[in-house]
């Protein structure tokens, strides 16, 4: 089978593969690169569990090539916390309860990280739309919202 | 679902990619934002042999104002269009739809050129390019030609557009400031494609309406101009009355398709109530 070469920034780090043109983003990061926190779904762009940061912006990853990745610098859940620290959003949810079997919260991660980085005094109405982009089937969004909510009160009292 | 093989090209400017069109014919497809095509090839409805990828083509995203026209380029993603000051200046109906458009991910990548080429029934910006009497530019190698928004929606999933040809340009006229706009949409949720949407643009001269457009999506098997809604505003006030009858008028535009979401009877209170709502709300926009 023909492969394309692939080099690209993830987390940081610097990967080069050769993969057929069809393997999508979501399993080059799963299976290549073995960075199972990006879930995937329904590989059908509605879900948002496979969403990662590419070039600062959300994208749903089951619907790009890997090959269409290159030359991009891609963030995944994995890369958010630093030197052993969570990330304050994941401290938020951890505080606020706002994940339950967790299968949506990579995605949910990586929607509110977008949120917060572009805007970091969200309205309620612009946390409710950031997260609209991902389906939670347990927790009924309200502890997500709060969890968004804090991380940016958090962010901005600089106690981070 | 995964998607079968296909060979990959990445033209990195817009001769290799309209050649490659031409070499490739019908076996070939664009892959712009990937939104619509790639959802498709990953449930297997679409089976591509090759896959043309132009998001190396420079120069297709540029949004301007050329003479009298807001200029937008295909490859525009839709995210860039909804913060843009030139689209909120001379656009504002976009802008307003662009509200009703997918979710931030969906829009960080999709393009404007990619999603009505692609041209799906209950999509947004269709109804829109519609309402604002848009022209696009279709390129091939044997050269250019312009197609009015009107003449290219055809059918479910089908444009005007040729094999071998590609959209590169959308261009509206710029609205001027005294005109009314309005954007309706019931959808199941927010986000979702329109179950029927309504797009309205107004003007109005001494105090009677003198240009009325009005567009819908999600109601027939295709975007389309709604002219027995227009015929009844134009000349009038536009008060409550002949918006009434104006709106019952959108009932019987077309054959509604019912969907999941809604049977044929449905559509058409839908398309009533949306289109009396939008022209009420175009109308206190018009100066």
């Amino acid at each position: 089978m023909s492969t394309v070469n692939v080099t690209l920034m993830v987390n940081g780090h610097r990967y080069s593969r050769d993969v057929p043109a069809r393997m999508l983003l979501s399993d080059f990061l799963r299976d290549e690169l073995a960075l199972k926190g990006t879930h995937v779904g329904c590989e059908h762009g509605v879900c948002g569990t496979c969403n990662v940061l590419l070039d600062g912006r959300a994208v749903r990853s089951c619907l790009m090539f890997a090959v269409q990745a290159d030359g991009a610098e891609i963030r995944t859940v994995e890369g958010l916390a630093a030197n052993g620290k969570l990330h304050p959003l994941q401290d938020a949810f951890w505080q606020k309860h706002g994940l339950q079997c967790g299968f949506c919260t990579p995605g949910m991660l990586i929607s509110a990280t977008e949120l917060l980085e572009r805007c970091p005094e969200p309205s309620e109405e612009q946390i409710r739309e950031a997260v609209s982009a991902n389906l939670c089937r347990c927790t009924g969004y309200f502890n997500i919202v709060e969890a968004v909510r804090h991380a940016a009160a958090e962010l901005k009292g600089g106690s981070r | 679902m995964k998607p079968s093989a296909f060979e990959y090209v990445r033209p990195g400017n817009l001769d290799e990619a309209l050649q490659a069109l031409s070499r490739y014919g019908e076996r070939g497809r664009i892959l712009a934002g990937g939104q619509s095509l790639v959802p498709m090839m990953n449930m297997r409805l679409v089976a591509p042999e090759i896959l043309i990828d132009v998001n190396r083509v420079t120069g297709l995203d540029r949004v301007r104002v050329e003479g009298a026209d807001l200029v937008i380029g295909a490859m525009a993603r839709h995210a860039a269009l909804r913060e843009s000051p030139e689209v909120a200046r001379h656009c504002p109906l976009m802008t307003e739809a662009y509200g009703h458009v997918a979710h931030g991910p969906i829009r960080n990548r999709g393009t404007l050129g990619g999603n009505v080429s692609h041209a799906d029934p209950a999509s947004e910006m269709p109804a829109v390019l519609l309402a604002c009497d848009a022209t696009l530019t279709c390129r091939s190698v044997a050269g250019e030609r312009s197609v009015a928004a009107r003449d290219f929606f055809l059918g479910p999933l089908q444009t005007a557009l040729r094999t071998g040809e590609m959209l590169t340009e959308i261009r509206l006229p710029v609205a001027p400031p005294s005109r009314g706009y309005a954007f309706e949409e019931h959808s199941a949720r927010h986000g979702d494609f329109a179950v029927v949407a309504v797009a309205v643009t107004l003007d109005v001269a001494g105090g009677r309406v003198s240009r009325a457009a009005v567009a819908m999506a999600g109601f027939g098997d295709h975007a389309m101009r709604v002219p027995s809604v227009e015929a009844a505003v134009v000349g009038t006030a536009c008060d409550a009355r002949a918006i009434a009858a104006a709106a019952a008028a959108g009932r019987d535009a077309a054959r509604p398709v019912p969907s999941y979401h809604a049977d044929e009877a449905y559509k058409r209170d839908l398309v009533e109530t949306l289109c009396a709502r939008a022209l009420e709300r175009a109308l206190t926009r018009c100066r």
